[in-house]
């Protein structure tokens, strides 16, 4: 009997481990005794970090974007198509139109997360994000003309992807301004929801002396609960308003319905036990990466670590092997200081982060690294 | 034992820091003024964060109960 897996999502998670997967189980899909299918809703693989250098103009969106046949290979059935139902009881999932329902032996979810900006009245008109393709050239078309006023970037709710990005747009901000003569004509401020700038209390520690260094002011318990994007304002449930001429935020995210709808997890993330990724409330259902609630940061490292776990998972299952490969929280971050400088932080469910001294090696190994992404996705590095 | 009846419960628990304060904050965003909701979290965290943030939004914290392995604080949206 063949046995079916089926990867929902191909964003980072879902390409590496279909990638991986395929390389794990070469003899059982030669013999026809494991079939292999990554599901997404659109034909190309998306590489987000790109979006942070765009409003810069130092990217463009198409940088981030390939398409997902020429990085999956041959050995796994791509299915450009839509999720609509999942039936974890039955194990099948129903796709958009007419098409007929298809069952798994395992299921993968790596759906990740949506920008749900509709969440806080105003928002969606007043705001910029750097965190869609359509957002970062919107934000750039205004950024790049900005030669003066408030510039505020606010962190909307946590969690949200990239928790270094925040830090990293409003680094970058001031430096670029600063090159070009213009940061005493700009005022930054950075929003963040609980007392800290991060979430992380080591990342904050570091990083808040560096905001008071370079001028940048800090909100701390600052929640938005509305823009007003007619007098330029925004408010949070504390009380604090703030005006602003150019508003960047960190929109509110979500994962998919159809995890809430399965009884999988509440808004969009899935229950998992975090070291094994498995659903706790369904046999046979795996998630990974910002679909898999695990109180790690919603990071590109963390979805390919999750990854290749879940793969050596997987194989084992399938080969009638006890599997025993487990995630211990490894995540791995690079973060800009500057458009020439950056730190680098790597922690576990265990160790804290201690970021390390910024530096221009770091910068251009973050840069070098999302060169070479491509062959993260090909399951290669 | 409190005889609060909360009109939200909002469970945390096994969510690391700073998770349980955004899904409280999260849970009275939703809420109308008046409401009480509940939080239920097992980190030691909650001790200080969910005080500190009550009184920072002018929402009233109306009781901290301690339970075997968590903590449950109760908060009224003001």
């Amino acid at each position: 009997m063949t046995e079916h897996v089926v990867i929902v999502g191909g964003g980072t998670g879902g390409t590496v481990l279909a990638n991986d997967l395929a390389d794990r189980l070469d003899p059982e899909l030669d013999a026809g005794d494991v079939r292999i299918t990554l599901v997404n809703d659109g034909p190309d693989h998306v590489y987000k970090p790109v979006w942070l250098y765009v409003p810069f103009g130092q990217r463009e969106p198409d940088d981030g974007r390939r398409p997902l046949d020429e990085l999956v290979g041959d050995a796994v059935d791509l299915r450009i198509d839509r999720v609509t139902e999942i039936d974890t009881e039955a194990q099948r999932l129903q796709f958009d139109g007419t098409a007929p329902s298809v069952g798994y032996d395992y299921l993968v979810l790596a759906t990740g997360s949506t920008l749900e900006p509709e969440q806080i009245p105003g928002l969606a008109d007043g705001g910029h994000d750097y965190y869609s393709e359509s957002g970062s050239t919107a934000l750039r078309d205004e950024l790049l003309g900005f030669t003066e006023g408030h510039l505020v970037l606010s962190v909307i709710s946590s969690p949200h992807m990239c928790p270094a990005a925040p830090l990293e747009f409003v680094f970058m901000a001031d430096d670029w301004f600063r090159e070009r003569g213009l940061r005493d004509e700009v005022d930054i401020t950075y929003t963040y929801p609980i007392q800290r700038v991060h979430g992380n209390p080591q990342i904050a520690e570091w990083a808040r002396p560096i905001m008071d260094e370079r001028d940048i002011e800090a909100e701390t318990f600052f929640n938005a609960e509305a823009v007003d994007p007619d007098s330029e304002t925004l408010v949070s449930m504390e009380g604090t308003e703030l005006d602003y001429d150019l508003l960047v935020t960190i929109p509110p995210h979500g994962g998919i319905d159809l995890i809430e709808e399965a009884g999988l997890g509440d808004d969009g993330w899935v229950d998992v036990d975090k070291h094994t990724l498995e659903a706790e409330a369904a046999e046979n259902v795996y998630a990974l990466g910002d679909t898999a609630d695990t109180g790690v940061p919603n990071a590109g490292s963390v979805a390919h670590y999750q990854a290749g776990v879940v793969g050596q998972r997987l194989a084992s299952e399938i080969r009638g092997r006890p599997a025993t490969a487990t995630y211990d929280g490894k995540t791995l971050c690079f973060i800009e200081t500057g458009m020439h400088a950056a730190s680098f932080v790597e922690f576990d469910y265990e160790n804290q982060p201690s970021p390390a001294p910024p530096s221009e090696k770091l910068h251009w190994s973050k840069l070098a690294y999302n060169e070479s992404y491509w062959l993260t996705a090909r399951g290669l590095l | 034992m409190t005889d609060i009846e909360p009109d939200e419960t909002v469970d945390a628990r096994g969510a690391a820091c700073p998770g349980p304060l955004m899904d409280l904050i999260g849970q009275i965003r939703d809420a109308e003024a008046g409401d009480v909701v509940r939080l239920l979290s097992d980190t030691d965290q909650s001790l200080t964060d969910v005080p500190e943030w009550a009184e920072e939004a002018g929402n009233e914290l109306l009781a901290i109960e301690e339970l075997d392995d968590h903590n449950a604080f109760y908060v009224e949206k003001a």
